[in-house]
C-alpha cells in the first residue's frame, strides 16, 4: 500500500494506491489513523469485526471509514490493524484490531470528523487500484 | 480572471451561468481584487458553480469574503431554495450548528492579566478539550432526548447556567421542530458523554479584552465598552453532529439515485423538501443544533464556574452576562423577500452567519431595535469581531455575512512552515498566552494560515452585510 496526502486548503485528503481491493481498503484506514496518530503507538490488544453493506465501492468505502470513526469516538479505541477478508462491489467483512485510547501514550496529530463524499474515488488501475478521500477535520 | 467572472460593483462579483453547464443560478460572491485571487487559488469557485445546480434554489449561490474550498458546499457559502426545492446535508456540513458565543465581564484588562496564566490553568482543567475527552456531563437516552428537543434550556435545567441566557441565544436556546426519533442509535451513542466538550482543531475558548469600539452606539446597547474583557466560545454538535451528517448523507445519497436528481459532487446529496428524507434530516439537523447549543451553554458553565474560583466572586457579580449565541453552520426555514415577492426558504450557510437588521422577526426582545449580534471569531493572533446586522444583508444575502477569516493555507503547509513552539512564544511576546495539546496542532491554526480577519469584516461592511461594532484582541486562548 503506499499513500499521499493531497492539500486541500482547510481539510485533508489522501490518495491511496494497493494491489488488490482488499488492500486498497485497508490502507486506507491506515492511512486515515495514521493521519489521527502514530500507528507505532497503538497496540493490537482488542479486535472489531465488521460486516458492511453498500451499493457500490465509494459507497462502501465512505461507511468503512465512517463506523470506524463511530467507534473512536463512541468506544474510545484507536486502531492499527486491518484485514479485509471478503470484498465485493456491495460488500466488506473485516477485522481491526487496536486498544483504549491512552492519553499517555497517543498523542494526537489531528481530529478527523468524518469522511466526506467530496471528490472521493475508487478506481481500477491498469495494475492494482487507487482510492481518494478529502476527510472533514 | 476566470470566464464568465465579473466585477458588479466594488465588492460583489457574478459568475455567470456559463460558467459550467447546469447552473441554474449564477454565483455571486462578496470578495475584493485580493481575496478573490485567494479563493481563485483553490475550488472554491468551482463549488460555488456546483450549488447553483442544486434543484430550486433561488436568486444565485453565495459566497461570502471569506470564501474557500470546502467539501461539497464551499466555506463562505449561502443558498437558499424554495419549497419546490431540496435541503442538503452537504450545506450544511459534519459540524452541525457549530458556531460561537461572547460572554461579557464588567472586568477591565488590568483585572485579569496579572493572574491570566493561572486563570487559563484552571479552565483548562475545568473544560475538557482534546481528541478523545470525555465530559462529566452524562447523558443517558432519556436526558440525550431533552437536550435534542430543548437545547440550551434542557442544559440550563440540569443546572447549568441562567434563565437570562436563553433570551441571548438563537431561538431562545432551542431549534424548533427537533425530532428525537429521527436521529440514530449511533449518534445518541456518540452524543452520551461529550455535552460541555470543547473538542479539537479550530475550536476555543478565549479571553479576550474589547479593544477599540467602532460603533459607538450599538456597542452600549451590546454592553461593550473598550477595555472590558469578555471570553468567546467557538464549538459545535460534536459527534453527534457528525453522526448526523453521516446517516443522512447516505440516505439523501440513494433518495438523488431514486429521483434521477442530477448533481455535480457527491457530497451534495439532497432530497425535496417536502419529502420523507428532507423532513427526517431536519429534525435530526434541529436536534444537532440543539445539542450544539447545549454543548455551549455547558462550556459557558465551565468558564464561569473557573473565574468564580479565580476571583472568588460570583459570575453574576462579575457580570457574566451572555451577549449571544449564534450557529455557523446550519439550514433553516425563513422568510425572505425575492423579486418583491416574499417566499419560505430553506437557507442554508456553510461558514456563514445569519445578519439580521432592527425589527427581524426572530431576533429576541433585547436586539428587535438594535440589529442582532453577529459575532465573528479571528485566528488566535489577531483580532475577532462583534459586528451589527444591516437591512442591506436582507437583499443581498438572504440576511447573512461572513463567519470568520477564513483558511488561506492548508494545515499540512502550515505545519511544514510554521514550528508551534515558536509561535507559541512570537504571541507571549504579543501579551497572548496560548494553551493548546500539542505545538503541531496549534501551528496549523497559526494567524498566517488564515486569511486577515480584517479585511473580510471590512469587504462586509463595504458590500453593506454587516457593520462593525467593536474588534477585540485575544489575551490567553485554550484550543483543544
Amino acid at each position: 500500500m503506499r499513500f499521499k496526502t493531497i492539500e486541500h486548503t482547510a481539510d485533508i485528503g489522501i490518495e491511496v494506491e494497493a494491489d488488490t481491493l482488499g488492500e486498497l481498503f485497508e490502507g486506507t484506514a491506515a492511512a486515515m489513523f495514521s493521519l489521527m496518530v502514530d500507528p507505532e503507538t497503538v497496540r493490537k490488544t482488542v479486535e472489531r469485526e465488521l460486516s458492511l453493506e453498500a451499493g457500490d465501492l465509494e459507497e462502501l468505502l465512505f461507511i468503512w471509514l465512517n463506523e470506524l470513526l463511530f467507534i473512536v469516538d463512541a468506544e474510545g479505541l484507536l486502531f492499527s490493524g486491518f484485514e479485509v477478508k471478503n470484498v465485493g462491489d456491495s460488500r466488506l467483512l473485516a477485522t481491526t484490531s487496536g486498544e483504549k485510547i491512552n492519553p499517555e501514550r497517543h498523542k494526537f496529530l489531528e481530529e478527523i470528523k468524518a469522511a466526506t463524499y467530496h471528490e472521493m474515488t475508487v478506481e481500477r488501475q491498469d495494475s492494482g487500484w487507487k482510492a481518494r478521500v478529502i476527510f472533514d477535520v | 480572471m476566470v470566464e464568465g467572472l465579473k466585477r458588479i460593483s466594488d465588492y460583489k462579483w457574478e459568475l455567470s451561468t456559463d460558467y459550467k453547464a447546469g447552473m441554474r443560478v449564477p454565483g455571486i460572491v462578496f470578495a475584493d481584487e485580493e481575496l478573490l485571487n485567494l479563493a481563485m487559488r483553490d475550488k472554491a469557485l468551482e463549488q460555488v458553480a456546483n450549488v447553483a445546480f442544486l434543484p430550486g434554489i433561488v436568486y444565485g449561490s453565495l459566497a461570502m469574503p471569506d470564501l474557500h474550498w470546502g467539501y461539497g458546499f464551499p466555506i463562505g457559502g449561502v443558498a437558499a431554495f424554495s419549497e419546490d426545492g431540496v435541503v442538503s446535508p452537504g450545506g450544511v456540513g459534519f459540524d452541525i450548528s457549530c458556531g460561537v458565543r461572547l460572554v461579557k465581564t464588567n472586568l477591565e484588562e488590568g483585572d485579569v492579566r496579572p493572574g491570566l496564566r493561572g486563570l487559563l490553568a484552571l479552565m483548562a482543567s475545568n473544560v475538557p478539550k482534546g481528541l478523545g475527552k470525555r465530559g462529566s456531563i452524562k447523558t443517558p437516552e432519556q436526558l440525550l432526548r431533552k437536550v435534542f428537543t430543548g437545547g440550551a434550556r434542557a442544559v440550563l435545567d440540569m443546572g447549568y447556567g441562567r434563565q437570562e441566557d436563553l433570551e441571548c441565544t438563537e431561538w431562545g436556546g432551542s431549534y424548533p421542530g427537533a425530532g428525537p426519533d429521527r436521529v440514530s442509535p449511533r449518534a445518541y451513542e456518540r452524543g452520551k458523554d461529550q455535552l460541555g466538550t470543547l473538542g479539537s482543531g479550530n475550536h476555543f475558548v478565549e479571553v479576550q479584552v474589547v479593544e477599540k469600539v467602532l460603533l459607538p452606539e450599538v456597542a452600549g446597547e451590546f454592553g461593550l465598552h473598550e477595555g472590558q474583557v469578555t471570553v468567546m466560545i467557538h464549538s459545535g454538535s460534536r459527534g453527534v453532529g457528525h453522526q448526523i451528517c453521516t446517516d443522512y448523507l447516505q440516505v439523501m445519497d440513494h433518495a438523488v439515485k431514486r429521483m434521477g436528481i442530477e448533481i455535480p459532487d457527491r457530497q451534495l446529496a439532497c432530497a425535496p423538501l417536502g419529502s420523507k428524507e428532507a423532513s427526517d434530516y431536519m429534525a435530526a439537523l434541529a436536534c444537532a443544533g440543539n445539542y450544539a447549543i447545549g454543548n455551549r451553554q455547558a462550556l459557558m458553565h465551565w468558564v464561569r464556574h473557573s473565574f468564580e474560583r479565580h476571583f472568588k466572586s460570583s459570575e453574576r457579580q462579575l457580570g457574566m452576562d451572555l451577549l449571544y449565541d449564534i450557529s455557523h453552520n446550519i439550514a433553516r426555514m425563513e422568510t425572505h423577500e425575492v423579486d418583491g415577492k416574499r417566499m419560505e426558504l430553506c437557507v442554508h450557510r456553510k461558514g456563514a452567519t445569519a445578519s439580521f437588521p432592527p425589527g427581524h422577526p426572530d431576533l429576541p426582545p433585547a436586539f428587535k431595535e438594535v440589529g442582532q449580534p453577529v459575532i465573528i471569531p479571528g485566528d488566535m493572533g489577531t483580532h475577532s469581531y462583534v459586528l451589527v446586522g444591516s437591512e442591506t444583508a436582507m437583499r443581498e444575502s438572504f440576511g447573512s455575512t461572513c463567519h470568520g477569516a477564513g483558511r488561506a493555507m492548508s494545515r499540512s503547509k502550515a505545519k511544514k512552515t510554521i514550528s508551534g513552539s515558536e509561535l507559541r512564544a512570537r504571541l507571549e511576546s504579543e501579551g497572548i498566552i496560548v494553551m493548546s495539546e500539542k505545538d503541531s496542532l496549534l501551528a496549523e491554526e497559526a494567524p498566517e494560515a488564515y486569511k486577515d480577519v480584517s479585511r473580510v469584516v471590512d469587504i462586509c461592511e463595504g458590500a453593506g452585510l454587516s457593520r462593525k461594532v467593536a474588534m477585540l484582541k485575544p489575551m490567553g486562548v485554550l484550543k483543544g
